[in-house]
């Protein structure tokens, strides 16, 4: 499952991404590696990017690079640190 | 003495430069802003410091042009401290980069800003703790209320006096190996740099390719040395070098915070309310119309109700002056040629341009921006682009020159192109006066906003042809989008007069002093041929001949195109020389076509000259184009 297929307000853990390394270097950057915990915050309609907050600020992620971002639920919120 | 602020975009850097400095870097509440760096000169402890304020950077790897920048100016001038600026209530994201300056081998504060939003958001912040892990001086900051800034560069000089450089973090034994060799064998112009050679090593493992080819420069064994050490690396741990280094500081960073902040309890507050509605998929697009048709309608009040009383007192004054000198006489001609370009100044273009200029710095300064790139990042895909390329687009209607200078935020160069393109054909200020004097005011401001609506129309259809001409895929966006802050009345006045300056210091002149040579021109009668030059596309376009000056000049400064047409046309009334339908013609035609000298300078500053003159050439056929298409559908529906 990646960033796109997550319901609003739901908890993720980053798996894996499919990209070099200048994004890995940019998800590094925003806290959104493997290992990571994001909540999904919003989505914009016609296929507009997600938005998602990870350690306590909003990012919004375009639906190329979204798509590329595997994730699984988390049954837990993130923490908030 | 130099000092250099280095921080993570949007962190409050240019905030913390502007208390000290008076008003001189551009602030936004959108990450980047500081696209190049901003020098000023600051007095502390009676000494003149110089102050330098560096484009925002995540890291030090240079990802983008403005990273490269920071490192590039740390390689070659000597810095006595660092200043670090922090976003306090995003900590662990901001000590990544904390901890790469520790490597720089200069002196280092840090200044950890926004503690009211910390505050806000719950979290409790140990300084201290902080500073004694680290090794280095930590310092509460709230710069948008100017506290805690004397002390911040208080100790910074002492800091820099001192001449205290922090231990730098150590990495995995073979990689400090690997360090210690590379820098080592690091001779000649690399020992005079004033960076550490350590720093430079951990670099060239990253991969740094502008540094290795600088470095093999006058250290020929380096590259070999370099490309071992990374293939070593690669082989034992797995891992490139610089996922290494990134990962080692990132586990770090996210230790240190660990150990200094506390969650406390969370206050929600109205602001984070906000999104539920600007971003909301229905009511945030509505939103967003409401805006712009607000601030249309406010730029074009203010404007049309100065406008019409300010021209006919600057006219009653031209002939009250001219008939003291004798009307006719070549003095009186350049007289009035002085008054009208001082009443194009006065009257015509800075009614729009301040109240604009005033509304853009407020939209900035709230980080409404980032959200519409959000909002609009569907839309700009399909014209091959992300949703960061709506900054350009926005500043456009500014000036030109700052739009194309912001395509510095996209990461691919096919993206700055077409960006650039789109950017240099928004109709800017000066282009606004031009819609606004002429348009809006002899045919009403319905016909104005039709214009813009045409304009946005031809811009998305330019992107769409361009990136199907350049078909590379657009990297897609990735975008931090900032809290809501409340703007200061002092910010957003200064951010305003510091545009606004720009006008009367720049292209004021250049409007006086080509109204003056417009009044010589026609009096020695050399109008007439420089309007033979430019017959054949005024007479494709159905304008009058006298209208080709204006269109000339008019690539010096866009608003001499409206300014000198009055004087070419020898009417105080557009309506006496002019059909609408001329009028229309016209003005569409001058909105798109070629950019002003200032536009090109940056153009060819920031993408070459082969593509500014692409560029330019562009603008030509579709301001042709759409102008002619204006007027048949003006025949028709006038």
């Amino acid at each position: 499952m990646h960033l796109l297929q997550v319901e609003i307000g739901k908890s993720v853990r980053v798996v894996s991404f499919e990209g070099g390394h200048k994004l890995e270097h940019k998800l590094r950057q925003l806290g959104l590696l493997p290992g990571n915990c994001a909540r999904i915050l919003r989505h914009a309609p016609l296929g507009g990017p997600v938005m998602v907050e990870v350690d306590g600020r909003a990012i919004a992620i375009g639906r190329g690079i979204a798509s590329k971002i595997h994730v699984e639920e988390e049954a837990a919120p993130c923490g908030s640190l | 003495m130099r000092f250099a602020l280095i921080g993570q975009p949007n962190c409050g850097k240019s905030t913390l430069f502007n208390q000290v400095s008076g008003y001189k870097a551009d602030t936004g509440n959108f990450p980047g802003t500081t696209l190049t760096f901003t020098k000023s000169k600051v007095r502390v402890f009676s000494e003149i410091v110089e102050l330098v304020d560096l484009p925002g950077a995540y890291s030090l790897a240079g990802s983008n042009p403005a990273e490269r920048e920071v490192l590039h100016y740390l390689t070659f001038n000597a810095v006595d401290v660092v200043i670090n600026v922090l976003d306090a209530s995003h900590l662990a994201q901001g000590l990544n980069l904390t901890l790469e300056l520790m490597e720089l081998g200069r002196p280092l504060v840090v200044a950890l800003n926004m503690m009211d939003e910390a505050a806000r958001v719950g979290l409790e912040i140990d300084g201290p703790k902080l500073e004694e892990l680290l090794g280095v001086k930590v310092l509460p900051l709230i710069a948008s209320r100017g506290r805690g800034v004397r002390t911040v560069f208080t100790t910074a000089m002492l800091v820099a006096r001192g001449g205290i450089t922090p231990e730098r973090p150590q990495y995995h034994p073979q990689i400090e190996k690997a360090i210690r060799l590379i820098a080592s064998n690091l001779n000649g112009r690399a020992r005079e740099s004033p960076l550490a050679p350590e720093l430079m090593a951990i670099k060239l493992l990253e991969g740094n390719a502008q540094l290795l080819a600088r470095v093999e420069g006058y250290s020929p064994q380096a590259r070999p040395l370099v490309e071992q050490a990374q293939k070593d690396i690669l082989e034992t741990q797995g891992q490139p070098a610089i996922w290494i280094f990134n990962a080692a500081r990132h586990e770090k960073a996210a230790q240190l915070t660990k150990q200094v902040v506390a969650q406390g309890e969370k206050r929600r507050s109205k602001r984070d309310y906000l999104d539920e509605i600007l971003l909301h998929r229905f009511w945030g697009y509505v939103v967003l119309a409401i805006i712009l048709w607000l601030f249309f309608q406010i730029v074009y009040g203010v404007g049309s109700l100065l406008e019409g009383p300010l021209l006919e007192s600057f006219d009653k004054l031209a002939v009250w002056l001219a008939s003291l000198i004798g009307p006719g006489s070549f003095w009186a001609d350049v007289l009035t040629g002085v008054v009208q370009g001082i009443a194009g100044g006065v009257a015509i273009v800075l009614p729009y341009l301040a109240p604009f200029l005033v509304g853009l710095s407020i939209l900035e300064d709230v980080g409404y921006l980032p959200r519409l790139a959000f909002l609009v990042d569907a839309l700009m895909s399909r014209l091959g682009l992300h949703g960061k390329a709506i900054v350009p687009f926005i500043l456009g209607y500014g000036c030109n020159v700052p739009a194309v200078m912001s395509t510095r935020l996209l990461e691919e160069r096919r993206d700055r192109f077409i960006a650039a393109t789109m950017a240099t054909l928004v109709p800017c200020a000066a282009r606004l006066a031009v819609v606004f004097g002429l348009v809006a005011f002899y045919l009403g401001p319905q016909l104005a906003l039709g214009i813009y609506l045409f304009n946005l129309l031809v811009i998305a259809l330019t992107g769409h042809i361009l990136s199907r001409f350049l078909p590379e895929r657009s990297p897609g966006l990735i975008l931090e989008i900032p809290v809501y802050r409340l703007p200061t009345w002092k910010a957003v006045a200064h951010k305003s007069w510091f545009r606004v300056r720009e006008f009367l210091v720049e292209a004021w002149p250049l409007l006086i002093l080509g109204s003056v040579l417009l009044a010589i021109f026609d009096r020695l009668d050399l109008a007439r041929w420089l309007n033979a030059v430019v017959r054949p596309l005024t007479w494709v376009l159905d304008l009058p001949s006298q209208v080709g000056v204006p269109l000339i000049f008019g690539i010096f400064r866009k608003e001499l195109s409206l300014v000198m047409l009055r004087q070419a046309l020898g009417v105080v009334d557009f309506a006496e020389a002019l059909s609408p339908i001329q009028m229309i013609t016209f003005t569409v035609f001058v909105v798109f076509y070629i950019p002003c000298l200032a536009t090109l300078a940056t153009l060819r500053r920031e993408l070459g000259r082969r593509d500014m003159i692409i560029i330019s050439a562009i603008t030509v056929v579709i301001a042709l184009l759409a102008a002619l298409l204006a007027r048949g559908v003006a025949i028709i529906f006038l």
